[in-house]
């Protein structure tokens, strides 16, 4: 591996309304290698990654590439210096085939018409060659989130970039397409590829990365070789104090069984899926993505018509046909895909976080806007969500700080069964452990919680029984002393 | 007391404010406007009579009725097209009831707004219903009601000659014209059901991310409902206003009203692709859209020029939008 330096981002400042979201930031990228790029929630890390895609314009600083001083404007302009981008929020067109996504903009063509065949043929090449069962033509809004970022991940490889760049590609797939993400790096790397990083996933650095530079609150603190550096040395760059405890869980006396589901089944991807909840518990859904494990909870919290199944709610029989009827009850999801079906882009932070308990400050046409803040700051706090205002459009705060608001909306409903479908997803570590706490305090205040995560770590640290899924189907359950990674993979796999 | 006095008037300011901030194109592209309109030579001896603005006003108030509805309609992620026949239709039933079966007269403004609101109410039910696209829906039911209208009159105007008939239209209210009366009025209500409701929070949510209001467990074909349904209401209030400025229901009024709405809900600045607008965007919209009509019959351009000129203007305020945007 030679050390030439093949991108320098020299000295760069960017500012938006009322955030300074990078202060006078240097990086340096090498030939042949990953370098992470790591930070809090709303360090500046996708803002940096913008900048460098021209998606942003920088309001000071200069970029370097092989030595040669580059104008970014566009999109356009940074895939022609070979720089491909996979961004954190996924930009694929939904209502287009995979093929027709992987080849935006630079379909084959046949005189002046789109070479079909040719494209479905080498778009189905490549997703043969990445061991990827779906087909070309699949419309892309038909594929899950993980299979979308899939799809995503070989679109930025096709384009035979020289800097590749990933900003948290993980956080949407599970460890078997982790896996063969970074075989797929390793490769890259060794043809001289230079990767920049992003991800919340400590234990990914040592595996893949061999470079880390953290960022913290749009300031640059230092640049580490992974080798040589500790995960707390990290954290503490990042946060700028140590993190005393990760994962917080005090394992109390469950109380009686409020939800039993028997047989759900709905038609599709849930083909008999049977569980309990008792008071007071964690109760973990692990699998592999496309496990049927969000089909299950949409048809509890009434998301999916058609579904057969018995659902006992505290002692009544329930079959619920929308989301009102569920809430009422006392239920809350907060849903896995946040921007399509949690956030209200283009409204505020508070009206965003409000947007569940409005009877709590309109009474009729009495509109109490003071209350109204106030439930929003008491969430604001609880998560310690970093946004300028109440008033922020939430489609402008970080990834990892919508998250935070959309937990929020649902915790001031105040549910007595609170379903999270992949709560950290995108989240720094602080606000990971902050979430494992609340959860914790939550269930001790005797709230049940339902846990989907594809992350095991998480899993196993936190829940009191875990249910393990398979294509449709419980393979099995797991009391939580029996929780081990193999345990699960085991029954995961089957 | 007056610490909470201190507190709302702050909060007003700060609102005010907002306001201006956000409108800041369109209220300069007013402003210009009404001044060029007062000291413009051809103009400027007609436009600042009472009698001219009071005319301008009544002109701008049946568009805005429309224009209020359009704007949740729009926020919603939809259109409604029906608005500009619902006014022929809800007018010459009103006048009919009048003329031909001597109604009294609030029966027959009634039985107007019934009709409206039916239409609204078809138009809720499809949308809500099915996922045929609103503009497909209203396109259909622009047609049918305008041909009711042409129906039932036989394609002539329905004359009304009652005194009584003209105050909704054309009467006044101490030294207000009625139709202005009226206009507050519905200005006031939509205000509070966009702001101050829970169902105007909801109508944000189902224009912003439809699949994200289910999961709140919204109802979003309720909400849908509701709003075209109100459409409908405030379309015939327009029918039966107009209806009675004109002495007759005319089964040819209202016809491009739709156009004028909506180009007041675009110029007010509320997004076509849904989920943001505010009501007071839309007003000065309104306004401009009304004094540029006023200004142009003033200066005596050939109406077919006017058409050209209107959607010069339309085309402007969103370019300015778009730049504005753009720079963000
Ligand atoms: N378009 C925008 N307008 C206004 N502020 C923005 C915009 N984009 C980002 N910001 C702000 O800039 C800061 C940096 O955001 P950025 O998305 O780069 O964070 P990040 O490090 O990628 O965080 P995460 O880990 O949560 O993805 C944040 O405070 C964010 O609110
Ligand atoms: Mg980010």
């Amino acid at each position: 591996m030679d050390n030439e330096v093949l991108l320098k981002m020299k000295n760069v400042h960017k500012q938006f309304p009322g955030v300074y979201a990078l202060k006078d930031i240097s990086f340096e990228l090498r030939r042949g290698e990953v370098h992470a790029l790591l930070g809090e929630n709303g360090a500046g890390k996708s803002t940096l990654i913008k900048v460098l895609g021209g998606i942003y314009a920088a309001n000071e600083g200069e970029i370097f590439i092989e030595g040669n001083k580059v104008n970014i404007q566009n999109v356009l302009q940074a895939q022609q210096n070979g720089i491909a981008i996979i961004h954190q929020e996924l930009v694929l067109v939904p209502y287009m085939s995979v093929a027709e996504n992987i080849y935006l903009g630079r379909e084959p063509m046949k005189g002046i018409i789109v070479n079909k065949d040719k494209m479905n043929n080498d778009a189905k090449k490549l997703l043969v060659d990445y061991n990827l069962d779906f087909e070309p033509t699949t419309l892309i809004k038909n594929l899950s989130i993980a299979q979308q970022q899939m799809v995503e991940i070989i679109k930025a490889i096709s384009f035979n970039s020289k800097i590749l760049v990933m900003d948290e590609p993980t956080s949407s797939i599970s460890d078997k397409e982790v896996d063969f993400l970074f075989s797929i790096m390793r490769t890259l790397q060794e043809k001289g590829v230079g990767i920049i990083y992003i991800s919340h996933k400590m234990s990914e650095l040592n595996e893949i990365c061999d470079r880390v530079t953290v960022l913290r609150d749009g300031e640059y603190v230092g640049t580490k070789v992974v080798s040589e550096t500790t995960k707390e040395e990290l954290i503490n760059m990042m946060v700028g104090r140590q993190l005393s405890k990760y994962y917080t869980r005090n394992y109390l006396e469950v109380g009686k069984t409020i939800l039993s589901c028997n047989h759900l089944c709905d038609n599709n991807m849930v083909k008999d899926v049977s569980f309990e909840v008792k008071e007071r518990e964690i109760v973990g859904f692990a699998g592999l993505v496309g496990a049927g494990r969000s089909e299950t909870v949409k048809c509890l919290f009434g998301l999916t018509k058609d579904y057969s199944g018995d659902i006992v709610f505290l002692g009544d029989k329930k079959h619920y046909i929308n989301a009102k009827q569920a809430l009422k009850d006392g239920i809350s999801l907060v849903p896995e895909d946040r921007k399509k079906e949690g956030l209200y882009l283009i409204q505020s932070v508070e009206y965003n976080t409000t947007i569940e308990v409005l009877s709590e400050f309109i009474k009729g046409i009495r509109l109490n806007k003071k209350k109204e803040g106030e439930i929003t700051q008491e969430y604001i706090d609880l998560m310690d969500t970093k946004t300028p205002s109440l008033r922020q459009t939430v489609g402008n705060l970080s990834g990892g700080n919508q998250q935070k608001v959309l937990i929020g909306r649902w915790l001031a409903t105040k549910p007595k069964l609170l379903i999270l479908d992949e709560p950290t997803r995108g989240v720094d570590v602080g606000a990971k452990a902050e979430i494992y706490s609340i959860m914790n305090e939550l269930v001790k205040e005797g709230l049940s919680i339902i846990m989907i995560s594809s992350e095991l770590p998480e899993i196993i640290n936190m829940s009191d029984r875990v249910y393990v899924f398979a294509h449709g189907y419980v393979k099995g359950c797991l009391n939580h002393t029996e929780l081990t990674q193999k345990n699960i993979m085991h029954l995961a796999a089957e | 007391m007056g610490k909470t006095n201190t507190i709302q008037s702050s909060k007003m300011k700060e609102g005010s404010y907002k306001f201006l901030k956000e409108n800041l194109g369109i209220i300069i592209a007013f402003v210009v406007l009404y001044v060029f309109l007062a000291v413009y030579p051809p103009t400027t001896r007609a436009f600042l009579t009472s009698r001219n603005m009071f005319n301008v006003l009544r002109q701008i108030s049946t568009n805005l009725y429309l224009a209020c509805g359009m704007t949740m309609v729009i926020i919603l992620g939809g259109i409604d097209l029906s608005v500009g026949s619902t006014i022929a239709l809800s007018g010459c039933v009103a006048a009919a009831g009048v003329a031909r079966y001597a109604l009294p007269i609030p029966v027959a403004i009634i039985l107007g707004l019934i009709v409206a609101i039916l239409i609204g109410v078809f138009n809720g039910t499809v949308i809500s219903k099915t996922t045929i696209p609103p503009f497909i829906v209203t396109l259909a039911t622009m047609n049918i009601a305008r041909g009711l209208a042409y129906v039932y009159t036989g394609g002539s105007p329905v004359r009304v000659v009652s005194k009584e008939w003209q105050f909704i239209g054309a009467g006044y209210i101490g030294p207000i014209p009625t139709p202005v009366v009226i206009l507050v009025f519905v200005l006031i209500v939509t205000a509070l059901l966009m702001n101050n409701t829970k169902f105007g929070r909801h109508m944000y949510a189902v224009g912003g991310n439809t699949q994200a209001a289910n999961f709140s467990g919204i109802s979003v074909s309720k909400i849908k409902f509701y709003v075209y349904a109100y459409t409908g209401l405030l379309s015939g209030l327009a029918g039966v206003v107009l209806a009675s400025r004109m002495y007759s229901g005319q089964p040819t009024a209202g016809t491009g009203a739709e156009m004028d709405a909506i180009a007041a809900v675009v110029v007010g600045g509320t997004s076509m692709s849904g989920g943001s607008g505010k009501i007071g965007g839309t007003i000065i919209g309104a306004l401009i859209i009304g004094f540029l009509n006023n200004g142009l019959n003033l200066m005596n351009v050939n109406s077919f020029w006017q058409y050209v000129v209107k959607g010069t203007v339309i085309l402007l305020a969103v370019f300015i939008d778009f730049l504005r945007n753009r720079n963000k």
